[in-house]
């Protein structure tokens, strides 16, 4: 029994939505691993974010990608 | 469209360009004029804003020496992008000089030769051997390794810099309009009809107000992020092989 579905629309926020996944776990760990390294050593607050704003921009790329996704001109079939 | 139909047509986002080109040339002028031993309040302001990226950003990462060599670019990156984001969130021009694909992409590629020729001047050859073929690892590592080194080092740097403060300034732009046209649909549209639903618009006129904030933010952060990973590539580059 063969069903098919057709998904009509726009696809490119469901490639959003799942890069956001990635990304979103990503920064999570970095800001919670840079309070960590905080809580241990207060005196390195200025250096541990300076290095978390960076971390957290390279990260946030990926899901930047997946924004700039949906502006490629894909041939519709 | 300024001059429409002549070779010489300019859309909003150019002449807004050209506007933060205008204020930027006139605030280093008029703010590097007549510098003091003891300095004043305006040339306090100038010197924060020059001192920043000078110190914290390019010497910090390449070095008094190799700072010092490559300190025009960078500064020059640093406050185009800077100038550019900002006009993203100045109420009247409202959209960035960076939101088009343009800007990045001559950022990204003035910095991807920029790293390329300090790393080629120099190690010579040696520059390539050390970033296609990473030392200490045994040799048939290296069927996998170069391919998987050659597309990080040569083709995602300069296309991850371009995307990502494109698609920043293109969703902090997208965010603000959604937040503002919202608030005119419910506020105006809605409530003077005398629907109660209208008063969502009070919500979304915070949020706009929040992602106002937030835009700056990101504006600040997006020039500190593309000076900061150029003079990172370009210290990757100098660095010694081994």
């Amino acid at each position: 029994m063969a069903t098919s579905i057709d998904v009509v629309g726009q696809l490119a926020p469901l490639a959003f939505g799942l890069a956001a996944i990635g990304s979103g776990i990503g920064v999570g760990i970095i800001v919670g691993k840079t309070i960590e390294s905080v809580a241990r050593q207060p005196e390195l607050q200025g250096r541990l974010q300076t290095l978390m704003f960076l971390g957290i921009a390279l990260t946030e790329a990926l899901a930047f990608i997946a924004v700039g996704v949906a502006y490629i001109p894909f041939p519709h079939p | 469209m300024l001059f429409a139909g002549t070779p010489f047509a300019l859309n909003r986002i150019e002449l807004i360009r050209l506007l933060v080109l205008v204020v930027l040339l006139v605030f280093l002028l008029v703010g590097t004029r007549r510098l003091q031993l003891v300095p004043r309040r305006g040339q306090v302001v100038v010197e924060f804003l020059l001192g920043f990226p000078r110190n914290s950003i390019i010497i910090d990462t390449l070095g008094e020496k190799d700072g010092r060599r490559f300190m025009p670019i960078l500064m020059t990156v640093f406050f185009v992008t800077l100038g550019m984001n900002l006009t993203g969130i100045i109420p009247g021009l409202q959209i960035a000089g960076t939101s088009v694909i343009g800007i990045p992409l001559i950022e990204a590629v003035i910095l991807y030769v920029v790293f390329i020729y300090a790393g080629l001047k120099k190690n010579g050859a040696g520059f390539l051997k050390a970033s296609l073929f990473p030392p200490g690892v045994p040799w048939p590592l290296y069927i996998l390794l170069t391919p998987v080194e050659f597309v990080s080092t040569f083709i995602v740097r300069p296309i991850s810099l371009t995307l990502r403060l494109l698609m920043n300034l293109v969703a902090g732009h997208m965010l603000l309009a959604l937040c503002w046209a919202a608030t005119q649909f419910f506020l105006v549209t809605l409530l003077f009809n005398g629907q109660a639903l209208g008063l969502l618009g009070l919500g979304t006129f915070a949020f706009g107000v929040v992602f106002f904030g937030l835009e700056l933010f990101v504006a600040l952060l997006q020039a500190y992020v593309i000076t900061i990973l150029g003079a990172i590539y370009i210290q990757l580059s100098l660095a010694d092989e081994h």
